[in-house]
């Protein structure tokens, strides 16, 4: 039996069993492949998506849980025309991804979190952004998110 | 290995060659290769890696796989430098993995260096070396190269040497001397009548002329490219989810595979069952290889559930009694019997160490194996179909990747196509030495007729690496009377020594540095940095130690074994930025270490607390960096934060065990990876020093363990010397 969804909007219907993960629904079904498959058992959150607007590693929740939820992925952030959000440029203007495969789930978080808290500390960025980067971009990462909230950025003190 | 392999060959090839040479473009068969690829409608290929438009495009086929270190927006810039490029008309796209784009000039940098013959092959000529680097398939991204050798040594006497040849065709054609003209922005421009060319309008005739190789390079006050932070290429699409690595390829009609391999290295397959893979709904074939069992099913899900359905059997290859303990046994009883492998130094070391009124220091390390976690799981896609094998994905070495698919399809590389894709993270793990997936993907792709992508599970991932090698060392040093080291031994048991990657810099009159060569059943790789690693934190913690032996500051004591140069400047400037010796927070304290590796010296100043659970809290972090010169300081400095960050998430957390011959790690549940909260605000400082150009990716990793640890030893009064760190310092 199919499963009824909306991805960025549009409804969708996942025909798959019902313990497939939503992550490989929405990269083989839908064909979307900006969610990321990074672990599997969401450890590392490269699959992050927002369901009902809740930050969720989508490698670890079966279709099954999804009917009637309304899911948005990397593709949905940007406006209709392509026009990025403050959060995407910021994250240009910092130059923030190396080899980018993390940063789909990265900047979903990031969108998460600004979305309850617009005005994050430092502490809530720690608690917030518990996904994994390899490449070593999380100062950056936070430099990006203290950017685009207006928020300052503690910078290590030199003495030159 | 096939690095140590292809040293052989290299060896073997330089008998046949001698002599000073001049630099060539490749040789008359491969400039027509790349001529007949690249040219297209109304382009001119210049020396391979160029294509001038009659359009004006320009473009450089990048030999090199930008692995979002922003090698290829750096080559650019050295390119559209010499060649005074319209930069708003270049563009920049991957080589095709074609041997006419082997990589000639990493040839004589990165061979030379990783060779272990400098002289040998600094002497080759570059046509001979063009011919290696075709045969070797060399079109590899690794040894922090890509810059300091092919753009430094490459592209930008490729970029003046064309230009030089635009300018002489477009004197011909206005009939004026060479001398009265000059370029910009891609036009030859003669001021004195105010005319001018365009680039497309001379490519025609100027590709037929031979090109110089006397060329002059410019002076760096006249760069306008170089030194410039030009925002990278690739981010744009890494933002909004569009940009397509081997992950994400799709195929009409494809089907997705996963992988089992011998959970002991060296062991093979006995016997599966295929029956209750086969009772999953989607899955449709399961594959025996030699040492592995593939499952192949309509979605990764599907095969997934068919692989974790089976109990495959595999021998252990004899190697089921190894263990970690029982590699460091081994390690410790090779320095027993001392009989090194290779040594390096000078001095009497042994009659320094029992010289009178010396006070013997002796230390021993440990050093786990460690894992590359890139965050994208292997994932390759093959299709064999009318006799042709084509191959989509990240690899570091796309020409050496398709020599690996067509020798297990059993094909000639004619019958292979290799179609590089984004790399999600790599830091040596998909260099051509250990490429078990371009294997698999070939051998199950001859079995199918249709596209079938194979992905490794992140299990298969952490549990089948390419690791960095378990390695263990003896430090041994005499401190004079003075507070001055009079003697420095350091035997170190690994599989290679690294010793001329990884300079031991300290003025030190009797320095012995002994490798004792030791290999396990356990796959080992170049992790990044390589042995830099090691003997960073080997020899960075001993110095920390021999300093507190001496009574003397840790920065101090370093600054008295290190004459005026680069090194001392870097100490120096890091300890002033950092403020080093100026108060800290109660709780906290600061740790030094300074590494050259890659031709690059970084200096870092730690500053770190112990979290409630004894684990480490790295609050700042400070690094100066000399790498010669900068190309694009954004993304270096984004190199040097990363390998920052890593240095200190190995240091902290990570490890791989072996027990009964297998991995005991399988995923980032038990592979603990730092996050955010614990990666500190970092200050990156650049020293310009003009010296030869050094590597980026791979010098900010080795000093940031040693710094952190040594920081904790100011703090707690606890030497580590056994990695990971985790809470070892607890009081």
């Amino acid at each position: 039996m199919a499963i009824e969804a909306k991805v960025n909007g549009k409804p969708v219907s996942f025909a798959g069993e019902p313990d497939t993960p939503l992550l490989w629904a929405i990269r083989e079904e839908l064909g979307m492949t900006g969610t990321k498959f990074g672990c599997g058992i969401a450890a590392c959150g490269a699959c992050s998506v927002h369901i009902d607007g809740e930050i969720t590693r989508s490698c670890s929740v079966p279709i099954s849980d999804v009917a009637g939820k309304s899911i948005t992925t990397i593709e949905g952030l940007a406006a209709a025309d392509g026009t990025l959000t403050a959060l995407q440029q910021a994250w240009i203007a910092h130059q923030v991804p190396q080899c980018g495969y993390c940063q789909s789930g990265q900047i979903m978080a990031a969108a998460a979190l600004l979305a309850k808290t617009p005005k994050p500390t430092d502490a809530d960025i720690d608690a917030a952004m518990t996904n994994i980067c390899r490449c070593g971009t999380y100062p950056r990462i936070r430099a990006a998110i203290h950017d685009v909230a207006g928020t300052a950025a503690a910078t290590p003190a030199t003495a030159a | 290995m096939g690095m140590i392999r292809r040293t052989f060959l290299i060896g073997g090839a330089a008998l046949v060659g001698g002599g000073i040479f001049a630099v060539q473009y490749g040789d008359s068969s491969a400039k027509s290769q790349a001529a007949k690829l690249t040219d297209g409608k109304d382009g001119h290929n210049f020396g391979t890696w160029l294509r001038i438009g009659e359009d004006d495009t320009v473009t450089l086929y990048s030999p090199h796989t930008d692995i979002g270190q922003g090698s290829n927006t750096g080559l650019a810039q050295m390119l559209a430098e010499e060649l005074d490029a319209d930069w708003s008309k270049l563009s920049v796209v991957s080589a095709p993995a074609e041997s006419a784009f082997a990589n000639v000039v990493l040839g004589k940098g990165f061979l030379s260096e990783m060779s272990g013959y400098p002289g040998i092959i600094g002497a080759m000529p570059m046509s001979l070396l063009g011919m290696v680097a075709r045969q070797l398939n060399l079109q590899i991204t690794g040894g922090s190269s890509a810059l300091r050798f092919t753009g430094q040594r490459g592209l930008r006497v490729l970029g003046a040497g064309t230009r030089a040849a635009l300018i002489e065709t477009a004197a011909g054609r206005m009939g004026v001397p060479v001398g009265e003209l000059s370029t910009a922005d891609g036009k030859v421009i003669h001021a004195k009548s105010g005319k001018s060319l365009r680039y497309g309008e001379l490519a025609a005739e100027a590709a037929t002329r031979s090109l110089s190789t006397k060329v002059a390079l410019k002076d760096p006050k006249d760069f306008k490219h170089m030194g410039k932070s030009i925002p990278r290429f690739d981010i744009p699409a890494k933002v909004n989810g569009t940009a397509q690595y081997g992950m994400d390829v799709m195929k009409p009609g494809m089907r997705v595979a996963t992988v089992i391999a011998a959970p002991v290295r060296g062991g093979k397959l006995e016997s599966v069952d295929p029956k209750p893979a086969l009772a999953i709904a989607g899955v449709e074939k399961v594959i025996s290889l030699e040492s592995a069992v593939v499952v192949v099913a309509k979605g990764y899900w599907q095969a997934l559930k068919g692989a974790r359905a089976l109990a495959p059997k595999f021998s252990d290859g004899g190697n089921g009694l190894i263990s970690t303990a029982t590699i460091f046994a081994e390690q410790d009883k090779l320095r027993g019997e001392g009989k090194p492998t290779k040594t390096a130094g000078a001095g009497d070391v042994d009659a320094a160490l029992k010289a009178g009124g010396v006070k013997v220091v002796e230390a021993d390390y440990q050093m786990p194996f460690l894992h590359h976690a890139m965050m994208e799981p292997f994932a390759l896609t093959a299709h064999y179909k009318d006799g042709h094998l084509d191959v989509w994905g990240g690899m570091q070495d796309p020409l050496g990747a398709k020599a690996a698919a067509a020798s297990a399809a059993g094909l000639s590389a004619d019958k292979v196509t290799f179609h590089p894709m984004l790399i999600g993270g790599s830091f040596g793990r998909r260099l051509p030495m250990y490429m078990e997936i371009v294997d698999q993907v070939a051998r199950v792709a001859m079995q199918v007729p249709f596209p079938v992508k194979l992905i490794w599970s992140r299990e298969e991932e952490v549990s089948q690496g390419a690791y960095r090698p378990q390695s263990s060392a003896k430090l041994t040093a005499a401190l004079g009377a003075d507070g001055k080291i009079t003697a420095w031994r350091n035997d170190f048991a690994q599989p290679e020594d690294g010793l001329r990657e990884v300079p031991f810099f300290y003025d030190v009159p009797a320095v012995a540095r002994r490798h004792f060569k030791q290999v396990s059943n356990q796959t080992v790789g170049a992790w990044r940095s390589v042995n830099a690693t090691q003997h960073g934190f080997t020899t960075e913690s001993f110095m920390d130690e021999l300093a507190h032996t001496a009574g003397v500051d840790p920065v101090e004591f370093r600054l008295k074994h290190l004459k005026p140069g680069r090194h001392r400047t870097v100490l120096e400037e890091v300890a002033k930025r950092s403020g080093w010796g100026s108060p800290v927070e109660p709780g906290h304290a600061r740790g030094v270490a300074v590494v050259e590796c890659f031709d690059t010296i970084v200096g870092q100043v730690i500053e770190a607390s112990l979290a409630e659970d004894g684990t480490p809290k790295v609050h700042k972090a400070w690094a100066v960096v000399d790498c010669g010169t900068v190309v694009n300081p954004t993304a270096a400095e984004g190199q040097i934060l990363g390998g920052l960050v890593m240095g200190l998430s190995s240091g902290i957390g990570e490890a791989i065990t072996v027990d009964k011959g297998a991995v005991q790690q399988s995923n980032f549940s038990d592979y603990e990876v730092l996050k955010l909260a614990n990666a500190p605000v970092v200050d990156v400082h650049f020293i310009n020093s003009g010296a030869e150009m050094g590597g980026i990716g791979e010098p900010g990793l080795p000093p940031a363990t040693p710094a952190l640890a040594n920081a904790l030893f100011a703090l707690t009064g606890k030497r580590v010397r056994s990695l990971p760190i985790k809470d070892q310092a607890k009081a």
